[in-house]
This record gives C-alpha cells, sequence and structure tokens, in this order.
C-alpha cells in the first residue's frame, strides 16, 4: 500500500491549436510528467508561462483531460472528468484557488452565501449547522461574521483570496491546488496569506500543490518543488536542494533572474525562439 | 539649485471629483515631493493604492477631468502645471515618453509593429515616415531584435510578452526624449524576460543618459536597478533617498515591514506580517498615514502627519525616525 496521496503517471496533454482549412498544428502542452506527493507534504511547480505548470494542476483538478497517462489519488484512479456522479465524489476530496481573486468570485453573492451553497450540495446536515460551519471557515481564515454578509466588491484582494481558501476548505479536500494563488496580492498582503497557508497545514490533514513562478514564495510555502519547462520536468527535489544547488542550467537562469541586493539584470545568452 | 532639475515634483496633492457626482473630493495624492535628475533613475515603490501610478499620471497631465492639482511640477525649471495646449503637446511627445505594464493593451492591434513604432513620431512632424521607420529600424536592433525588417511587418498577436515589451520601449525612445516614465514595465513578465527586459532598459537609459522614473511594487527590483528609491504609502512619500542604503538600513517603519514580509530568496522563517491591509490615501486620517499599521505610533503619530525630514543621509516622514533606528533593523539580513 502506497503513502502517496497522488501519483502521476505519464502525464501527457496536446492541444490542438487551430489553423487555417481546418488544419490544426499540435502543441504538447505537458509532456511525460510524472511525480507523487506525500500525505500532508507540500509541493511546488515552477516554470514560466507556458512551461506547462497550470495545465498540469487543472488536469489533476479534473478541468482539463489528459491526452495521455494516469493519476491516481490514494491509490485509486481519478475517475473522467465526463461522468457527472465522480465529479461531486472529486471535488470533495480536491479542490483549487485561483490566482485571481477578483475573477474566481461571484460578485452578486454575499461571502456568506457562496460557503454555505456549497455545505449544501455536498453535506446532509441543517441550516443552522451549515451556518456554524460557515463561521468556523471564515475564522480559520482569518475573517468573522461581518464578512460573511459583505458582498465579494467590499473586500479587499488579500480578504477575497481568504475567501476563495475558505470556500476550497469547506469541502475538506485531501488536496489543495494553488495556482499562482498570492501572485496578484500586494506584498504585506501576500505575507499574511503565506502565513495563513503554512498555519492551514500544520492544523489540517492537507497537501498542498502550489503552482508558482515566484520562487521566494516557492522556498517559503513547499518542501518539494518540481521545475518545469516546456511541458517537461526539468529537476525535481527537496526544495531547498533545487534551489541551493540547481543542477540544471534552466533553474540556474531562473534563480539568477530574480532581483535581489548587488543584482544587475542581464540579458539571456541563448533569446526565447518566441514566434 | 532645483531650477534646471529635469523633473521636480514639489508637494504635490491631486484630489479627485468623487465617483457619486457629489461635490466632495477624494484626495488621491497627498504630499509627494521628489526629483529626477538627467541620467538618474528613481524608482517609485508602493503597494496597490498608494497613488504611484498616479504620480505618473500628474507628471503627463493625464488625470481624469475634474481632477484638483496643487503643488509644484516643474520639468527643467519650467511649471508643467502651467504649460500651454501646445507646449504641453510638445512635452508629452517629445520630452517625456511613457512605458506601460501591460504591453498588449497599449498597441494597436490592427497596426503593424512598425506602422505603430512610426505613428507617434510621424503624427508630430518630428520625422518623415522613411527616416522614422529607419530609426525604429536601428533601435530594434539597438533592443536586441535580431530580425527588425520582419518584425517590423508582423502584428502584436504574433509577438511574445517579452518582445512586445521591447517594442514598447523602442517606441519610448523613438522621439529621443529625456525623461522616461516606466510604470511596472516587466510585472507582467516572467523573472527571465524581465532580467532581459531591465537590462535593455536600463542600458538604454545609460547610454542616452536619460532620467527615468521608475514605478514598481517590487522592492527588491527597485533596489536593484534604480539610484534613488522613493517609497510611497497612501497618497505619501514616506522614505527616500539612495536605493542601497533604503533598502539595507531603512529609516520608516513602513519601508522596513516591507522589505521584512517579502519571502526571502535564500532562508525560510516565518514572515513578519503588517496587520491590516493597505489603505488608499482618501482614508487616511489627519496624522501619519502609516500609523494604523505601525507598531510604533504614539498619540502624536495619529494626530500629526510627519513631513520628510532629513535623516541619516535621506528623507524620512516619521516622528520618531531617531528612536526607532535599532528596532527597524533587527531581524533585517544583509
Amino acid at each position: 500500500m502506497t503513502t502517496h496521496l497522488l501519483d502521476v503517471h505519464h502525464l501527457r496533454k496536446v492541444f490542438h491549436v487551430g489553423r487555417a482549412k481546418g488544419r490544426s498544428e499540435e502543441l504538447v502542452a505537458v509532456d511525460d510528467v510524472s511525480f507523487s506527493l506525500e500525505r500532508n507534504s507540500s509541493l511546488a511547480v515552477v516554470g514560466e508561462s507556458g512551461s506547462g505548470k497550470t495545465t498540469t494542476a487543472r488536469i489533476i483538478a479534473g478541468l482539463e483531460s489528459a491526452t495521455g497517462g494516469s493519476i491516481e489519488l490514494d491509490g485509486k484512479p481519478l475517475a473522467s472528468p465526463d461522468s457527472p456522479r465522480s465529479r461531486r465524489l472529486k471535488a470533495r476530496e480536491i479542490q483549487m484557488v485561483f490566482q485571481d481573486p477578483f475573477g474566481s468570485l461571484d460578485p452578486r453573492q454575499k461571502v456568506g452565501a457562496c460557503i454555505d451553497e456549497l455545505l449544501a450540495a455536498h453535506f446532509d446536515h441543517d441550516k443552522a449547522w451549515r451556518r456554524d460551519r460557515t463561521m468556523e471557515l471564515l475564522a480559520q481564515v482569518g475573517l468573522d461574521e461581518r464578512h460573511a454578509d459583505e458582498l465579494p466588491r467590499r473586500l479587499s484582494g488579500g480578504q477575497r483570496q481568504r475567501v476563495a481558501i475558505a470556500r476550497a476548505l469547506s469541502l475538506e479536500p485531501k488536496l489543495l491546488i494553488l495556482d499562482e494563488a498570492v501572485s496578484a496580492l500586494d506584498v504585506s498582503v501576500q505575507a499574511q496569506v503565506l502565513n495563513l497557508l503554512s498555519d492551514i497545514r500544520e492544523s489540517l490533514d492537507i497537501t498542498y500543490l502550489f503552482v508558482s513562478h515566484d520562487l521566494a514564495v516557492v522556498r517559503q510555502i513547499s518542501d518539494h518543488c518540481i521545475v518545469m519547462d516546456r511541458g517537461r520536468i526539468v529537476e525535481m527535489g527537496s526544495t531547498e536542494s533545487v534551489l541551493d544547488s540547481p543542477a540544471e542550467d534552466y533553474t540556474k537562469q531562473l534563480l539568477d533572474a530574480i532581483p535581489r541586493p548587488g543584482w544587475t539584470p542581464s540579458r539571456r545568452r541563448d533569446l526565447p525562439a518566441s514566434v | 539649485m532645483t531650477s534646471d532639475r529635469l523633473l521636480s515634483i514639489e508637494g504635490l496633492r491631486v484630489d479627485l471629483p468623487s465617483r457619486s457626482g457629489s461635490r466632495e473630493r477624494r484626495t488621491v495624492i497627498h504630499d509627494v515631493t521628489l526629483s529626477v535628475d538627467d541620467g538618474e533613475s528613481v524608482g517609485l515603490v508602493g503597494e496597490s493604492g498608494s497613488g504611484k501610478s498616479m504620480t505618473t499620471k500628474a507628471t503627463m497631465r493625464l488625470l481624469p477631468p475634474g481632477a484638483k492639482v496643487s503643488g509644484g511640477l516643474t520639468f527643467r525649471g519650467e511649471s508643467v502645471l502651467d504649460y500651454s495646449r501646445k507646449e504641453l503637446a510638445a512635452y508629452r511627445s517629445r520630452k517625456v515618453s511613457m512605458i506601460y505594464q501591460d504591453p498588449r493593451a497599449h498597441t494597436n492591434p490592427l497596426l503593424t509593429i512598425g506602422d505603430f513604432l512610426v505613428e507617434g513620431v510621424v503624427a508630430t512632424g518630428q520625422m518623415s515616415r522613411a527616416d522614422a521607420l529607419d530609426q525604429a529600424c536601428a533601435l530594434l536592433v539597438d533592443v536586441g531584435v535580431t530580425d527588425a525588417e520582419r518584425r517590423m511587418l508582423q502584428y502584436p498577436h504574433q509577438l511574445s510578452g517579452g518582445l512586445l515589451q521591447r517594442m514598447m520601449i523602442v517606441m519610448a525612445l523613438m522621439p529621443s526624449p529625456e525623461l522616461i516614465l516606466a510604470d511596472e514595465p516587466t510585472t507582467a513578465l516572467d523573472v527571465t524576460v524581465q532580467s532581459e527586459v531591465m537590462a535593455i532598459l536600463a542600458e538604454q537609459i545609460r547610454e542616452r543618459s536619460l532620467g527615468m522614473l521608475f514605478i514598481t511594487h517590487d522592492l527588491d527590483l527597485a533596489a536593484a536597478v534604480t539610484d534613488t528609491l522613493a517609497v510611497m504609502y497612501a497618497g505619501v512619500i514616506v522614505e527616500r533617498g539612495p536605493s542601497d542604503e533604503v533598502y539595507s538600513k531603512p529609516r520608516h517603519p513602513y519601508t522596513a515591514a516591507l522589505l521584512k514580509s517579502r519571502p526571502s530568496a535564500v532562508k525560510v522563517e516565518r514572515l513578519e506580517t503588517i496587520p491590516g491591509r493597505p489603505i488608499s490615501a482618501y482614508e487616511a486620517g489627519p496624522g501619519c498615514v502609516f500609523a494604523a499599521r505601525c507598531p510604533f505610533a504614539t498619540e502624536e503619530c495619529r494626530e500629526v502627519r510627519p513631513a520628510l525630514r532629513q535623516v541619516g543621509g535621506r528623507s524620512v516622514a516619521c516622528h520618531r525616525a531617531e528612536d526607532i533606528a535599532s528596532e527597524l533593523f533587527e531581524g533585517l539580513s544583509a
């Protein structure tokens, strides 16, 4: 019996990029990606835009279908995203928090109601229980009753992202996928949310899959990390070892590009082959 | 002494009419004082709502109708606020150029890169179209675009973000301006591309000894690429001084807190956070704009707004800058 929560085997995703006259070109977004995730660990997937990190996360979350490969959660294969019954069960196991807290909440739904809705759909409990649970969840992310009656537009970016996290936690998922979840936040608010995420992982039995381009944030939040470039994994290992002594040139380039004291920006030797 | 400064902003205050249409105004900038000399890069750093972008808009006189501006804003000793229409057109088209965060939102998708690059200088009669095309080509080569002639015939959607931002740099350089306003020019880019675009921008600025006002939320980036750093919070500049000193030895509690709340690229420890959220300028009380979130705030801080004053080789707007200096450095990694 495996101790892994998540096993990803040879995942592949090909997009067909439309061309004129019915011809299409293949774009391999994710190419032979395999990794596994231990229970209550935190894995970061890093890379530049177009590296396939978000596509990988979306396939695991069931928002995209894979072209090939398999994913196992708790040793059981994840069902295909097409069957509605399994979708409902899967929502209890995997939840996702998105980058933009302004785009991921319904602007006309009050914060309390958007959590209550999920609880009503998935749990067979009465209204009072749902109300208590909603407050408990809001408290867990550092919000309170007053926020439950607010519309998202009345909240700041950091508060909205907390609501998105509370909403994701409401189904007690085993795996929480955070796709650039702190990238859009101001530095001082980002720090609050990062601390909140480490507190949550300590108090709940939850596993993070953290997609980010920000290596400083990755160091803060993850135990292991995967570096992706053009759909392939180029390096993986413990976050510390990958970031302190990167083996691959690509990882080194990423690290060298982070602004820091005494840093001077530099031109890349090989210019990206952009169209 | 300040009269022949390239750009000098003195006690700038901007009030905008409130959206509801009442006569009430919202202050978006309380007090901004900064200057840019020829060949100097000044970083203006702040979180969202701090008024940094509004400062650039005020500098270009691109504020929405009904905005009330007070204070001084001079370019080479001439008051920008008193410019006539004609002078203003010349100022905007030849003397100052802007580079924006999102190049895709600031290019015309229906124009080729070549048309886009020469449009401004041709329309304002600074160059003939043929000359402008030649210059655009030459500048593209300068910023490391190898097949410039082919690029000139392409459309924005055919270019990657980093390449398009280099087009924006070329566009900004076309009229040979004296001052560049760069508003988060690399925020939308990957770090490696950011590094490249910054290198190109810095190189071009240096070669031409242009002044640059560099707006960003990234203190690390600003400290690395600018000479002078101004930190802004809720419409007020709270600290201003040489970049390396402000970065290594902050004297304002907000600057210090910002530095501590950023995850380190080299080690992991629990982040020190600033309680609460960043406020907007119009929410600020009569006292120090940072008082509500400041661990060192006293009664005086909540009542009286501190002015910028000289402390330890830079300007700091804090009543208690001397008392708390040692506490601010605590926990800051060198």
